[in-house]
């Protein structure tokens, strides 16, 4: 059995999970990322993805679903710090919906105001990811 | 001599204050348990935020690439104020010790021929500042439909004072909020978001270890540093929640107990009027007596 390693998962509103586990695969902004206990200190931004638990308490969720926000890997212990996340069984595509909507209109205004930006780039990767998740997860 | 039916009236009148008094402590006290809990619930991510961008803005505060959230514009001539206060009133000084302190705040850097311009939040402190400095204010945010503080929140308030700070409306922006401390003491703050401060002693990475970035430094702290603003509003949301229902509790209790010590003094107020009006009737009765 792999080493553990202590995990947490803390949104501005509340803390989700912490628990000790074997391996966190993070939906870093270059790619994901699986961390493992002794990972090389590491901090990254994450983009809208999937966050997956491996050997985590048992009955203990298994997958979130994060909107963004980074993560801080250290050592002896992982901690992502979600703008936004929730358990992936709490993903609905009204939700998704939503999210994909809200980046659309801001990718527009971008657009409008000064096409070719990095800045309009970035929102156009950001309602691409959101797209794959929801196809990913609500089809 | 007060008439007797006034003074009854005035007895049931000031009873059913007590009771409303009464029950908005009780309310204010289950409000205050949530609030309580919610501020709780978002130490962990600001704790932890501040940490890594404390760290961050250690590495790379002194080159000149640094980002202007964190630089700042290169000059402190405009400062914004964003006053947060409640929506509602009934909560003792809680309102009027946010305002003081702005308005102290205020007439410092005019002192100094800065230009000051007002954000509010919340229509109380709104309400108070309307007076001396309306021609400063340049936007209101109205969370009286807000039922439950949530993160969003905080984040569409940083947006429209991130979106003020790109065009070039002011160099440095404080928040103005109260910092819970206990049911009976909130301690008015003054905290400046923009440029970034961090606490020199705040603790670096124990560990001491050398942490890649990815993207990059630079492009982490650029991500970070706008959600820093917003998790220091949204902190500054919940920390002024939590202190105005402890206010609202602490007024509440003064004022039953206010209401208690009024309905004692009227009561024997009352009964020393009903006496006299009896021992009056008594002496009429016989001194007629008396006189036949």
């Amino acid at each position: 059995m792999a080493a553990k390693m202590q995990f947490d998962l803390v949104s501005p509103e509340r803390r989700l999970a912490s628990m000790a586990v074997e391996a966190v695969q993070i939906p870093a902004a270059e790619g994901d990322l699986t961390a493992m206990a002794d990972h090389a200190p590491l901090i990254t931004t994450l983009r809208p993805g999937v966050l997956r638990i491996d050997g985590g308490d048992a009955g203990a969720e298994a997958a979130y679903f994060i909107t963004g926000g980074f993560a801080d890997v250290a050592g002896p212990s992982v901690t992502v710090l979600a703008e936004q996340a929730m358990p992936v069984s709490e993903v609905t595509a009204t939700l998704m919906d939503g999210l994909i909507s809200d980046a659309r209109t801001a990718q527009d205004k971008l657009n409008s105001a000064e096409p070719g930006q990095p800045a309009a780039a970035a929102a156009a990767k950001l309602v691409a990811d959101l797209e794959m998740v929801k196809a990913q997860l609500v089809g | 001599m007060p008439n007797l039916k006034d003074l009854k009236n005035r007895i049931a009148s000031v009873k059913s204050t007590r009771k409303i008094t009464k029950a908005m402590q009780m309310v204010a006290a289950a409000k205050l348990r949530r609030a309580q809990d919610a501020a709780e619930a978002a130490r962990p991510y600001a704790e932890r935020m501040q940490a890594v961008m404390g760290g961050l803005a250690q590495a790379v505060g002194a080159s000149a690439s640094a980002p202007r959230l964190l630089a700042g514009t290169g000059k402190d001539d405009v400062h914004l104020l964003v006053v947060m206060t409640a929506e509602r009133g009934l909560c003792g000084g809680f309102n009027s010790t946010i305002v003081r302190k702005a308005r102290q705040h205020a007439e410092m850097l005019l002192a100094q021929g800065k230009t000051v311009k007002i954000l509010t939040v919340g229509k109380k402190g709104r309400e108070q500042l309307k007076r001396d400095h309306s021609a400063r204010m340049i936007g209101h945010v109205d969370l009286s439909e807000v039922r439950r503080l949530g993160y969003g929140d905080a984040a569409r308030i940083a947006s429209d004072v991130l979106g003020r700070f790109d065009a070039g409306e002011f160099d440095v922006a404080t928040i103005f909020f109260n910092r819970f401390q206990s049911v009976i003491s909130q301690v008015p703050t003054a905290t400046q978001i923009i440029p970034a401060r961090f606490d020199a002693a705040a603790p670096v990475e124990a560990s001491g270890a050398q942490y890649d970035y990815e993207p990059s430094e630079e492009a982490v702290l650029e991500d970070l540093l706008p959600r820093g603003v917003a998790t220091q509003i949204f902190t500054a949301l919940l920390e002024n929640a939590a202190s105005e229902q402890g206010a609202r509790m602490s007024a509440m209790d003064n004022a039953t107990r206010n209401a208690g010590d009024m309905i004692e003094r009227l009561t024997i107020e009352f009964n020393r009027s009903r006496q006299a009006v009896i021992t009056n009737e008594l002496i009429e009765i016989i001194s007629g007596a008396e006189a036949l």
